[in-house]
Order: structure tokens, then C-alpha cells, then sequence
């Protein structure tokens, strides 16, 4: 029988199909911060349980982590309390834990790909949507709740429905400007957030294909923002080029192995998905946000929907989300002021996406309205930048690097945008508040965030590559 | 062990938005908790909009009117958007609510919901938009969820839908089990999986 890639993986992960009810999935790799893990592990003490399988677990803190001064304590102590739970819940259950200056530390989502933990072929969880990213690598990998960290924790299973299988076929090449996070902007503003609820979703065709590993990730991160459980895309010749040599990588004979076995992860030709969608890479052109959710948005170009033809409770949305961002339906957004500008994420925290802002700030120089927030997603990606000398580049034009965590993704640190203020933002989520409470966040590509930067107003970054 | 579930016949909590996230759930800056204090994030419910900037109360906000009440929350399509947060289905157990009923809920909220035995009920668009003219024209209107039978009734039109859950689940909520109990009582399984797969 033809299966998809999806299948694939899956059925070699069933322990067992519980009777009328979910499937017992075998988990191959549980990653664990600090946000979503302490009552798993409370939950655990109490039922007197150990991990069942610690040597599948990684622990790393990343949502709290101030962005300076990684070596002096954290000034915030409820944060602080949090990353040292952690610390000490993975020395208690014996747990492999990347702490804060540890090399190894940054984004849990960065980090996975970056030291060859993830791989192809394996079953991924971790207490957080944008666990999604990992399936870049030919993995199934999903966010799931605290109840279910401990549920691995306990068995290194957990008992999950199996979702529907979509592909999204995008035809073509991407045009100038065009990054993988304008395709997912723009297909979650066709979508919309809830478009690929239920569905696992394989990212197939031409301008897939020729996306970098970064790009991948970038890509799959952000599939949970149209309600999918996870993305993913079929490893090629990208995916084991970017793996061979990394940290945890299967090495000599093991590689070998591994390899041939990760060959043959594709959809069957004949492969039948319960939703096949297709877009075409000509009509995506950079995309901006304007409201407060992410499929809110438009080219770069564009001009902000008005309510004709909404229903009464969709305009009460629309209307509520207009008024909180200080826009009017029908208007530009070219030319309005910025006030921030953050580069960084489990979305485009990576070494490509920082090449991406220093091409376009190459020579010029910061606009003086702008606060730039430049997080790195690790410490192996601040490395790269400083190898590549891009830390020059960006503090010519009068850029700072920051140390590397989450940051103002969700404004968990002091990494905060004031109430009222707008930020061009490399993350993934404009809710409200999200990056701070009253904040006003506008998501782009890195690309659109260092043209905001420079001119200090929003600006389509072709104008200036 | 949590509060069985059975029939459930409350008042409602009418909150016409879609795509609710649960950033507004439940905002990050109340995720640094180590424990699982439910009142405290129930306190926190929706923090951002119960509450004006200044910490006073947002008296336009739904839970500060005092018309409305109940263990039923009634939401627009999309519930629970955005991250995986457990946080918020503890929010919204901590406040007290027991059913939350939309045409839609996103796919991890849902499980968070129902592994603290909040159950989550999808109903069509049709009886979600005539349960909200019901609450607004008759604040009493009662609805009935029936677990055992699988069915939501608007005691205010009389009219009544199924709901799905699996079997599964459903003998979950209404004996006080969960998943953590089911698995590990099957650990001979899972050492026979990985071995048969070495």
C-alpha cells in the first residue's frame, strides 16, 4: 500500500491502538524547558515515578533567559526560580540539561537541528507549540500540554488520535525578497489559523525543495500558526548535508545505516492525503502582518482588508483587532513609523536569518527611532555570526548582538515592547500582547525587519537589495 | 483524582470572539509558576482583558458583568489558538468553568482541556450563533451537557446536537482516570516495542 511520508514514520512508532480510542506512540526524543516542565516533574514525584526512559530526554531553559549578562544571576527571582527548578528537576531524574552558558544552551528549537539531536525518521514532543520546527528534518515532531510531558516522561509514550495528513504543494521559484517566512505568512493569510487544524502537513513541490535547512525549519516552525499539528518535509541531499558531522549525528557505520534508512522517508508517489493544497512561489511576494493573529497578513504592498462581506462576529473580531493595533481597514502600512525591531525566534534566530538582516544593513546605518533587539537562537549560532565576521557588519551600522533565548518572542525575560509601541518582529505570534502587554507586533521575514531598521518605518526590502 | 464528569446543567458565559489564543487565556508573564495552583490562574483568567492597564476592572469585559454566569463558557470559532500553554486549560478549570462549547477548538488546547477534565464540545455554527442570541436575549439560559449520551441541549429552544468524544477518553471523564495511569500499567508493552524494534 502507498503511504506518506507521515504514515511512515508514524506506524513504526505504534506501540499499540487503544481500543475505541488513541494510538500509544512511542516517542523518541522528549525535549524539555523550563516553562512547561515543572508540574510534569511535580506530577511524577508525586505518583512516585521516575523518567522511564532519561536518555531520551534533553532539558534546556530558553523562555527566561535574560538576553546579557547570561553569566551573573537573574535579577527577576520568579524567573530565576524557574530555571533552577529545572536545573535541579534533570540532576533528581538524571536528565541530560544544557543550563544557561553552557555552549550547548539557546532555543530548545534551534538547539535540536544545530547539535544533531533531531533526526529523520524519529517521534519528537516537548512542551511547546513550535516543537513543529523539527519536523524540517523529516521528523514528526509536535507541541503538547504539561499533562502529556509527564505522560512521556513516565512511559516515553504518549496516547495521541492520528491526525489527517494534508500536503501543501508549493510549484516554482521563489521571487527576490522572498523567504520561508513569507510563504508561511502567506499561507497562513489564505488559510488562516485554524486552516490545517487536524491535520499533519507534508510541505512538498519545487520551491520547498530548494529552501535551505534554515529555511525548512523556518517553514515547519510556524505550521502550528495554521492550526496544523506539525509540518514537515521529506529529507534530501539538504537535510543529511546539513546533519553529517553535527554533535549527536550518527557517525561511520551507524551513519551508513542511518542514512539508507532515511532515504527512503519520502510519500510514495501514489500516496493518497486526506487534503492536497497547492500555491504557487509567483504570487508571494514579502509579507507584513497588520492585525492580531498570524494569518493577519498581506504583501508588504497591500493594502489592510475592510469588513465587506464579514459576519457579525467576524467584524467584532476584525474591529477589536484594528482598534488594539491602532490601524484602519483599507489603509497602507508602507511608510508608517516603527518603533522596534527584533530579529530572532525558534522561527529566525538561525545563522541564515542573520545573514539575511546584515545583507541589508551592510553600509547603512540605523534609523534613530529604532530599538533593535538582535537575539541569536544559540550559542552556536552567535559563534557562526562572529566567524563570518556579520557582528562587524551589524555594529557599523550601529546594531548590538544580544545573548541568545527566546526574548521578546513572548517577553518572558525583560525583553519587552512597551504598550502602544510597534515592533517589526522575526517571531511568530502578533496576539495581543504577546511581545508585551499593549504591545503592537507586525511579523515579517528578516529581511523586511532590517529594512524597518535602517529607514525606521515600514518598508518593502526589495527597495533597498 | 479529578471531579467525575456526567450531566452538566449550567448557565453560560458568552464570549463572541474567534481565534481566542491562549496568550489571552492565560499571558506568559503568569507561566513562570513552578506548581499547579489552580486558583491562581484562574485569578488570572483572561488577565489582560478583565483588567484595565491600571489593575482596575474592565467592566465591559464579559466576566465582570454580573448578568453572566456559570460553569459554561460559550466562545466563538478557534478556541484556544496559538501555544501549547497547559496553563490555560488550568486557567480556566481554576476559574471554575467545566465545558467549553465553540464550533472549532485548536487541536492542542483541546487535549489540555480534557486532560483536566474540562470538556471541550464542538457544535455547528448554526446552533453556536442561536445559543448566543439565546444567552443575550434570556441571560438564565441553561444548557445541558449530557457526557454519557454525547449530547449538548439549549433548554432555552429546546434544540440539541451530539458531540464526538472517543470512547476512550470519555470513560476517562467519567470515572476520574487519565493517561498517565493507563500507561504506565502497560510499561511490558513498551519494553516489547523497543526491543522487537532494535
Amino acid at each position: 500500500m502507498a503511504n506518506t511520508l507521515f504514515d511512515k514514520i508514524w506506524d513504526a512508532h505504534v506501540v499499540q491502538e487503544v481500543k475505541e480510542g488513541p494510538t500509544q506512540l512511542y516517542i523518541d526524543r522528549l525535549y524539555c524547558h523550563e516553562v512547561t516542565s515543572p508540574q510534569a516533574f511535580a506530577g511524577l514525584r508525586a505518583r512516585g515515578l521516575k523518567c522511564f526512559r532519561p536518555e531520551r530526554i534533553y532539558c534546556m531553559p530558553d523562555h527566561n533567559t535574560p538576553t546579557h549578562d547570561q553569566d551573573k544571576p537573574i535579577e527577576d527571582p520568579v524567573s530565576k526560580a524557574q530555571v533552577d527548578a529545572l536545573a535541579k528537576n534533570a540532576a533528581d531524574f538524571g536528565l541530560t540539561h544544557f543550563g544557561m552558558m553552557n555552549k550547548k544552551n539557546g532555543i530548545i528549537h534551534v538547539v535540536g537541528p544545530e547539535r544533531g539531536l533531531t533526526l529523520p525518521g524519529m517521534t519528537i514532543v516537548c512542551g511547546d507549540s513550535h516543537t513543529s520546527t523539527h519536523g524540517a528534518m523529516g521528523a514528526i515532531a509536535f507541541g503538547i500540554g504539561t499533562s502529556e510531558v509527564e505522560m512521556v516522561m513516565a512511559s516515553q509514550c504518549i496516547l495521541q488520535s492520528r491526525p489527517k495528513t494534508m500536503r501543501i504543494t508549493i510549484d516554482g521559484t521563489l521571487g527576490k525578497g522572498v523567504t520561508a517566512k513569507d510563504v508561511a505568512l502567506y499561507m497562513m493569510s489564505k488559510m488562516t489559523t485554524s486552516g490545517a487544524t487536524g491535520y499533519f502537513v507534508e510541505y512538498a513541490g519545487e520551491a520547498i525543495r530548494s529552501l535551505t535547512m534554515e529555511g525548512r525549519l523556518t517553514l515547519c516552525n510556524l505550521s502550528i500558526e495554521m492550526g496544523a499539528r506539525g509540518g514537515m518535509i521529506a529529507p534530501d541531499e539538504v537535510t543529511f548535508e546539513y546533519i553529517k558531522g553535527r554533535e549527536y549525528a550518527p557517525k561511520g557505520e551507524e551513519w551508513d545505516k542511518a542514512l539508507a534508512y532515511w532515504k527512503t522517508l519520502k510519500s510514495d508517489d501514489d500516496a493518497v492525503f486526506d487534503k492536497e493544497v497547492r500555491y504557487d512561489a509567483a504570487d508571494i511576494q514579502p509579507m507584513i502582518t497588520y492585525g492580531t493573529n498570524p494569518g493577519m497578513g498581506m504583501a508588504v504592498t497591500a493594502h489592510i482588508p475592510t469588513t465587506e462581506g464579514m459576519s457579525d462576529v467576524e467584524k467584532g473580531s476584525f474591529e477589536k483587532s484594528m482598534k488594539y493595533m491602532g490601524f484602519e481597514p483599507g489603509e497602507s502600512l508602507l511608510g508608517k513609523k516603527v518603533d522596534y525591531v527584533f530579529l530572532g525566534a525558534c522561527t529566525n534566530g538561525r545563522i541564515e536569518d542573520f545573514r539575511a538582516f546584515a545583507s541589508i544593513v551592510k553600509g547603512r546605518k540605523k534609523a534613530d527611532n529604532i530599538i533593535a533587539w538582535l537575539v541569536p537562537g544559540s550559542w552556536m549560532v552567535d559563534e557562526q555570526i562572529r566567524e563570518e565576521g556579520l557582528d562587524k557588519v551589524l555594529e557599523a551600522a550601529g546594531f548590538e548582538i544580544r545573548q541568545p533565548g527566546c526574548s521578546a518572542c513572548l517577553a518572558m525575560n525583560d525583553d519587552k515592547i512597551p504598550a502602544g509601541k510597534y515592533a517589526v518582529s522575526t517571531s511568530n505570534r502578533n496576539f495581543e500582547g504577546r511581545q508585551g502587554p499593549g504591545s503592537r507586533t507586525l511579523l515579517a521575514s528578516p529581511l523586511t525587519a532590517a529594512a524597518a531598521a535602517v529607514t525606521g518605518v515600514i518598508t518593502d526590502p526589495r527597495t533597498l537589495m | 483524582m479529578k471531579q467525575k464528569f456526567n450531566i452538566i446543567t449550567s448557565t453560560c458565559v458568552p464570549l463572541p470572539l474567534e481565534n481566542v489564543d491562549t496568550d489571552q487565556i492565560i499571558p506568559a508573564r503568569f507561566l513562570k509558576a513552578t506548581t499547579r495552583d489552580e486558583k491562581f490562574f484562574g485569578d488570572n483568567l483572561f488577565r489582560d482583558w478583565r483588567y484595565n492597564p491600571d489593575g482596575s476592572l474592565n467592566k465591559d469585559f464579559v466576566l465582570n458583568n454580573p448578568t453572566y454566569s456559570g460553569e459554561i463558557l460559550v466562545a466563538g470559532k478557534n478556541f484556544g489558538s496559538g501555544s501549547s500553554r497547559e496553563h490555560a486549560a488550568w486557567a480556566i478549570a481554576g476559574y471554575g468553568f467545566r465545558v467549553v462549547v465553540s464550533s472549532f477548538f485548536a487541536d492542542i488546547h483541546k487535549n489540555n482541556e480534557l486532560n483536566n477534565f474540562v470538556l471541550p464540545v464542538v457544535v455547528s455554527e448554526g446552533f453556536l450563533k442561536e445559543l448566543f442570541d439565546s444567552i443575550y436575549s434570556d441571560p438564565k439560559t441553561e444548557v445541558e451537557v449530557n457526557l454519557p449520551e454525547q449530547t449538548i441541549t439549549n433548554k432555552a429552544t429546546g434544540k440539541s446536537e451530539t458531540f464526538e468524544i472517543n470512547a476512550y477518553k470519555k470513560h476517562c471523564l467519567m470515572n476520574g482516570l487519565d493517561d498517565i495511569d493507563f500507561l504506565v500499567e502497560n510499561k511490558s508493552k513498551i519494553e516489547a516495542f523497543e526491543e522487537a524494534r532494535k
